[in-house]
């Protein structure tokens, strides 16, 4: 029951509505539930609407702190890969 | 003749279904043997073993982006025939018109029609048209069949595949699905993803050369990869897993699946091409592929095992395994 | 933005390193939302799960939880004279008591797939002398659309466009699974997107008052395994929170103007919920004052007198009682192509998904 993609915000149209792109294609979508949202925010994208922007900082602070997990630096070693192993 | 669109009286066999054939059919397809208008085409055959196929097209809308029902239906058929490792040389047409339908509409088609057949090499000797009443058909429905000549001694089938084949595709999956959906009302999205409707048989015809002991070749249409792999594993009594990671898909058709809620795997396409080899023979399977017209982007995308028999796995881009299902009726887009 | 991260085979790997590496209890970790249903069985996520942690299906899919009432009465629309019926993909093959929108659709009658309600506000516009009726289903982050549609038909003054509300909303629900005696939950893995719009304070009554833990979850791989990595952490430490994983797409504030939205059409009026049965307060009426977009009211019509499926085990399916393979009908009887019970026949449905991605009960 949550079928939501991000997409980007490529224009603004007149009565809060605006044109997005999900991997090259092209959508109009409505900006009823996010009025603030602007050109180049990726934005949540469920049945035509936008749900929410979705903020690049969280994903990479999840992504981060993910990364220090112990099981990261002993074994799969992020590091390691980047040596080319 | 003056009418503009298809009239009841255009498939009652008079004078107006003359000239129907004279004006429309002879001269979209322009075919010497057309013009004889016999009942049947008096043909030369080069071999002594026929592969044939017959195919109808009910796509709607007709004309969709990158192509229409004209190039689907001889596309379609020419790669159904060229499967069975035959060389298509004729194809028979047989249209049910709608009453009502545009003349200049059916022009279009047929000359789709003919720059198909000429490029696949392929040659429309016969036809037939009948009309029916406004409202009992959706414009226009084309049955193909058509005929090829099949080498002696080539068996190809999908129950020959065996564990250690390796599984090849010519191209990337969903395009055809997707640009047909992309023009569906209350759907519309816009895409620059066109139909990937091609003939296929000079493709098939090199990847045997450079491969003698491929076991089959089967076209992905409808039902996408998913039934093509299900079908072939069942028939064969062997599994198959394709690695998610190596199958090519374009990144709009990517983009319009997740939105729509559909899998890349069941999407339908009519200008790619399945081929199990054996193993030893895979690497230059795919390099004939490569240099073939349509198969830029072919690619190994996975192998053939022992079973459980039919079964058809997904060694996943995160490293999981998960069973490959068929389709099950239509596909709809969905929110959930 | 590149978000294929969370689907990397590495950190997935170290997740699933650090999910064993937890000390618990056996546990049953149920997730509400349908979209994890999928996710789960399509990344084989259940398979890397060790053997003390069970990962059930609850009532999450809103289509699975529509009463073959609602469906009846959608069926009746469609068979009113000059109305277009509009629904998601989703609804299509659902059967009612005697039959379904798709088996209507063949029959003649005008059913049309839409994939947003602006898609209905258009044909609407374009079809003057039709009635368009759009089937309001799904949870929280679908009703705000639907909101959103009748407010901006009211403000173009659209006569020919309603609703027909069969919405209905979680938290309640998960009150509902938690006090029921027959069900067994630890821990819930909280909706993503229906999040994105309600916040976490609606959950919070199954951490202060039952001591349940909540994670609120995305779907990618990465996502779901982080937020049963942090269920787990959660039960062995002892707690019970209500805590977010899914950061980038759910604020502990939901959106605001969303719930305003919804708050001005709707109110709540109590739900039947399929297989369960009715929830106070969950379902979603239109208010009096745009009664005037509500099909219902629009449309009178008379469905006939709902029936329940015998042997269908879809409402102990639903509650995480029995797993779809569990289900006597499972595989015999009841089939993606012969589906019996919503369940199966829903693309999100907990059979369905079993039933596709693995090999469970499979004859």
């Amino acid at each position: 029951m949550c079928l939501a993609i991000p997409a980007r915000v490529t224009t603004i149209e007149e009565n809060h509505m605006a044109t997005v792109d999900i991997m090259g294609v092209t959508r109009k979508v409505s900006l009823d539930l996010v009025p603030e949202a602007a050109v180049g925010d990726f934005v949540l994208v469920h049945a035509g609407f936008a749900l929410q922007v979705v903020d690049e900082a969280f994903a990479n602070e999840t992504l981060e702190l993910l990364k220090t997990l112990p099981f990261f630096e002993e074994e799969v070693g992020l590091g390691a890969i980047a040596e080319g192993a | 003749m003056q009418a503009d669109r298809i009239l009841l009286a255009h498939g009652s066999g008079g004078t107006m279904m003359k000239a129907l054939i004279d004006e429309v059919f002879v001269v979209g397809f322009s075919e010497e043997a057309l013009k004889r208008l016999d009942d049947a085409a008096s043909l030369p055959f080069p071999g002594s073993r026929i592969a044939m196929s017959t195919d109808t097209y009910v796509v709607h809308p007709l004309f969709f982006p990158g192509g229409d029902i004209g190039r689907l239906a001889i596309c379609g058929t020419v790669n159904d025939v060229s499967t069975s490792g035959a060389t298509p040389l004729y194809i028979s047409v047989g249209f049910i018109l709608e009453e009502g339908f545009p003349i200049e509409d059916l022009r279009r088609i047929l000359i789709s029609m003919r720059e198909a057949a000429a490029e696949a090499g392929v040659h429309i000797v016969t036809g037939d048209t009948k009309v029916v009443e406004k409202g009992h058909g959706d414009g226009c429905f084309i049955n193909t069949a058509g005929v090829g000549v099949l080498p002696e001694g080539l068996d190809l089938s999908g129950s020959n595949c065996k564990p250690g084949d390796k599984v090849l595709l010519s191209g990337t999956l969903g395009d055809h699905g997707i640009a047909i959906v992309s023009t569906r009302e209350g759907l519309e999205f816009s895409t620059s993803i066109e139909t990937d409707a091609a003939p296929l048989n000079a493709l098939i015809a090199n990847v045997l050369k450079a491969a003698p002991d491929a076991r089959c070749f089967r076209d992905p249409t409808r039902g996408g990869l998913a039934s093509t792999l299900n079908e072939l594993a069942d028939a064969s009594g062997v599994s198959i897993t394709v690695n998610e990671t190596s199958v090519p898909v374009k990144d709009q058709v990517r983009g319009a699946s997740e939105m729509l809620g559909y899998d890349v795997f069941q999407v339908a396409n009519e200008g790619k091409m399945v081929a199990v080899v054996p193993a030893e023979q895979a690497e230059a399977a795919v390099a004939a592929m490569k240099a073939s017209p349509y198969g830029e982007d072919a690619v190994i995308i996975g192998d053939v095992n022992e079973g459980p028999a039919g079964k058809v796995y997904v060694f996943t881009s995160f490293g999981a395994t998960r069973i490959m299902d068929m389709l099950v009726g239509e596909q709809l887009p969905r929110i959930c | 933005m590149d978000l294929s991260a969370f689907r990397d085979p590495l950190i997935a790997k170290g997740l699933i390193e650090a999910i064993n590496a937890t000390d618990t209890r056996p546990v049953k970790i149920m997730e509400v939302c349908g979209t994890h249903t999928v996710s789960i069985a399509k990344n084989g996520l259940r398979a890397v799960m060790p053997e003390r942690v069970t990962l059930l299906s609850g009532p999450g899919c809103p289509v699975c939880v529509t009463a073959n009432e609602d469906i009846d009465i959608a069926i009746e629309f469609a068979k009113q004279p000059g109305v277009v019926v509009t629904t998601f993909g989703d609804m299509m093959k659902v059967p009612g008591s005697y039959s379904s929108l798709a088996k209507e659709k063949a029959e003649g009658y005008d059913v049309r797939i839409v994939y947003s309600p602006l898609d209905a506000l258009i044909m609407a516009q374009n079809e003057p002398d039709k009635q368009v009726v759009f089937i309001g289903v799904g949870f929280e982050t679908t009703a705000p659309l639907i909101a959103a549609a009748i407010l901006r038909a009211k403000e173009s003054g659209l006569e020919n466009f309603s609703v027909f509300s069969a919405h209905k909303t979680v938290p309640a629900a998960l009150g509902a699974l938690v006090n029921d005696p027959e069900v067994e939950i630890d821990a819930f893995i909280l909706p993503g997107h229906v999040s994105t719009i309600i916040g976490t304070e609606p959950y919070e009554f199954l951490a202060e008052e039952y001591h349940v833990p909540g994670v609120v979850t995305g779907f990618e791989p990465v996502d779901v395994l982080q937020g049963v990595y942090m269920i787990l952490k959660q039960i062995e430490e002892g707690r019970a929170d209500i805590e977010i994983a899914y950061h980038r797409g759910v604020m502990p504030e939901g959106n605001t103007r969303a719930r305003e939205m919804v708050e001005q059409v709707f109110e709540p009026e109590d739900a039947d919920w399929r297989g369960i049965g009715v929830i106070p307060g969950t379902g979603l009426k239109i208010r009096e004052e745009y009664s005037h977009y509500d099909a219902v009211r629009r449309i009178p019509v008379t469905p006939p007198e709902p029936k329940d499926i015998k042997g269908c085990q879809c409402g102990e399916v639903l509650r995480g009682i029995t797993l779809p393979f569990e289900c006597r009908l499972f595989g015999r009887g009841c089939t993606p192509e012969h589906p019996i019970g919503p369940c199966m026949v829903s693309s999100e449905g907990s059979c369905a998904a079993y039933y596709r991605f693995t090999d469970y009960g499979k004859a």
